[in-house]
């Protein structure tokens, strides 16, 4: 955290001063479009939508019959719900000037967890709130080493990275834990108003994670935190308590991901959310969030993720080999990010 | 999970007969071993003999079948009163497991059963021990060099592809099929096995005419198999049939084809879980059949570490020493004769 708070407050010519990244601390309860920094923004958010479009019309033109149908869309929102949710969670961290390596041993561990006989016999709430306090408790342990302890972001993380994926092959003695409750497949499986549960909990935690960032004093600070933690702390923001609860609400994110694994594979594993981290930092980078903090973007992060879930989505199904396949996945972040960093250079400098 | 050459593959296809006679007789006996490890009758050989002491070392327990794989080495050890099991805590880390075969060397056990997590990584291993005078008995991933072991045992990547094939080609005849969509869920695809097992299954679908149509690789575990089958089966409006290759991955594929509401196809699996045997005797899902790659090979070589360790042949065999390679059948389990290999079915 020191070293990026150095970084951000190189920019920063007096304390106290709203920080250079921290602009969006500025946006008033109309538009992110006013702020100085909005029109660069749109550009990004325009370019990146361009992205995702090209690909959809790439998919669609390769296979005309299957891509756009409507069971293809929601396939793909379906596949795209888990890792867009726990990318919420990382945006966050981002923004706040963190990282957080641990997102997929989180969502391993909270889906096993969710899924041990013994949760299991208690019913399908009992499930589901288990998994989110396990997210929980494991992204607050994230938070207080970091915020209370001094502890290193990467180092702390990483060290739940290993302890929590250990954790969940020791508590499932590494086997697949199959769910025996109908009615937590039912419901999570299935359909409300016609629409997959999984792409509503999606749309939610979109909706609710928009509302946290860009219209409450939680959101600003996290901003502001991420711009210059120094800065923030004599602003009378208590960034020790603030910085817990980032990692408390991304750990949340990977419960409520793991319950949405869990539903899809129809079980519980220690192998679930493998490389989550990666697919996370990927699309929030993609999606215009400055890894150094205090800048970012909720919607660049969703279309982030998206763009990702359609170019996997057209390689499986025009027999792509999977090689080729993540040699594509890097161009795509190298050009979504040199793009937005074409728009966004002379404002760096 | 390395294989013989092709070449070494022809030479034991001859043996191959012999490894389902070794899972046949590893299937008789299991009451006590609760459902997944298998202890065989020995025949004649069952006489308690000499006290042997077997040194076995394996990568980390972290899935279905390699879990399965230390346990029956462990139960099959505990069947055998003259036999005593020293096994080292599993690793996936190659120094450690060299370290570990090291340190059994020391120990003066009689026998070595190695399951490398890299045989090419291990080889060094093997050959010290057997230049220390301890018979190594390699199991499934083998060494670089016929030199670091005395016996190897192991699965047959490329049959189980060739049986699956034939098995699938089988049954659009059987339909009158005439052009049938043949889809693959692959495991991870930089690996040897796999490279052998989708050949395997190519080659045999050309024999009848037949070729692989959409193709995915998943990466062994439930969240990528079920991923990959519900791209493969959106890209894919109508399918005949499709072989999964890795039973554990198998619980996502089913999800994935449950989730999008396909039943016009016929599915294979890969390896013999428990769950798809019981799927398959269930016979109310797309699955009909799983092509076995059996942990129980890991029995089998304890049973040989033993006769190695007392100076024995097989019984049956006429030669008076164990064999110096035996590759385990790719059998095909099916409704009609899941029943007899539902003991050697592993939880995934």
């Amino acid at each position: 955290m020191s070293d990026v708070s150095e970084k951000s407050s190189a920019s920063v010519d007096k304390p106290g001063t709203p920080p250079d990244g921290a602009e969006p601390v500025r946006t008033g309860p109309t538009s992110g479009a006013r702020t100085p920094s909005g029109l660069r923004l749109d550009l990004r958010l325009t370019i990146l939508v361009g992205v995702l479009v090209a690909l959809c019309v790439t998919g669609y033109v390769l296979q005309p019959d299957t891509f756009l149908s409507e069971s293809n869309v929601s396939t793909m929102l379906r596949l795209a719900a888990a890792i867009g949710v726990v990318s919420v969670g990382m945006t966050f961290v981002i923004i706040s000037g963190g990282i957080d390596l641990s997102v997929g041993s989180m969502v391993g561990l909270a889906s096993v967890w969710m899924t041990t006989m013994a949760t299991q016999s208690y019913g399908p709430w009992v499930m589901v709130v288990c998994a989110l306090a396990v997210g929980l408790g494991a992204g607050m342990i994230n938070g207080v080493l970091i915020a209370y302890g001094r502890l290193v972001p990467f180092i702390a993380t990483l060290a739940m990275y290993a302890s929590a994926r250990g954790l969940a092959e020791r508590l499932s003695n590494s086997r697949t834990q199959v769910v025996e409750q109908q009615g937590y497949l039912d419901f999570f499986r299935g359909d409300l108003f016609g629409i997959p549960t999984l792409i509503w909990m999606l749309a939610v935690v979109y909706v609710v994670g928009w509302v946290l960032l860009n219209r409450t004093t939680f959101g600003r600070r996290t901003f502001a935190i991420g711009g210059n933690e120094e800065a923030a702390r004599l602003a009378g923001i208590n960034v020790k308590w603030h910085t817990a609860m980032v990692y408390g609400i991304a750990g949340l994110c990977c419960g409520i991901a793991a319950i949405m694994v869990v539903a899809r594979t129809t079980s519980g594993a220690s192998t679930n959310g493998m490389f989550y981290e990666l697919d996370a930092i990927a699309a929030v980078v993609i999606g215009g969030t400055l890894l150094s903090g205090g800048r970012g973007t909720l919607i660049g992060t969703l279309i982030g993720g998206l763009i990702f879930t359609v170019v996997n989505s057209i390689f499986a199904q025009n027999n792509l080999e999977s090689d080729i396949q993540n040699i594509a996945k890097g161009v795509i972040i190298v050009v979504a990010v040199l793009l937005q960093y074409g728009t966004t250079r002379n404002r760096k400098t | 999970m390395t294989d013989p050459s092709l070449a070494r593959r022809r030479f034991l296809l001859g043996a191959s007969a012999i490894g389902a006679s070794a899972i046949v007789v590893g299937c008789t006996s299991n009451e006590q071993a609760g459902g997944t490890q298998q202890v065989a009758a020995g025949g004649d050989n069952a006489e308690p003999g000499k006290e042997v002491t077997i040194g076995f070392s394996a990568p980390a327990a972290d899935h279905g079948w390699m879990a399965a794989m230390t346990n029956n080495a462990q139960a099959q050890a505990e069947a055998f009163e003259d036999v005593t099991l020293n096994a080292t805590e599993g690793t996936n880390d190659v120094s450690q497991q060299i370290a570990q075969v090291e340190t059994l060397i020391n120990s003066g056990v009689d026998v070595l059963v190695i399951l490398p997590f890299d045989g090419k990584a291990l080889t060094s291993a093997g050959q010290k021990a057997m230049d220390a005078g301890i018979p190594v008995i390699n199991v499934d991933r083998i060494f670089n060099s016929p030199l670091a072991y005395r016996t190897w045992i192991g699965g047959d990547n490329y049959r189980m592809g060739v049986n699956a094939g034939n098995y699938i080609a089988e049954q659009m005849k059987a339909k009158n099929v005439a052009n049938p969509i043949i889809g693959e869920v692959a495991g991870i695809d930089a690996l040897p096995l796999t490279q052998e097992r989708s050949q395997g299954f190519k080659d045999a679908l050309a024999r009848h005419g037949f070729k692989v149509g959409p193709r995915v690789s998943a990466e062994f575990t439930v969240e990528s198999g079920e991923e990959q089958t519900a791209n493969l089966l959106q890209g894919a409006p109508k399918l005949d049939a499709l072989w999964n290759h890795d039973d554990d991955q198998g619980i996502g594929v089913m999800a994935a084809i449950d989730a999008a509401g396909r039943d016009e196809f016929i599915m294979v699996g890969g390896a013999g879980s428990k769950d798809m045997m019981d799927r398959i005797k269930a016979d109310n899902t797309v699955i009909k059949a799983t092509v076995l790659y059996s942990p129980s090979m890991a029995s089998t070589a304890i049973s040989l570490a033993r006769l190695l360790g007392q100076g024995k042949g097989v019984s049956d065999f006429a030669e008076h020493e164990i064999p110096a390679s035996i590759t385990t059948y790719s059998a095909v389990v099916t409704k009609e004769n899941v029943d007899s290999y539902m003991d050697i079915g592993f939880a995934s």
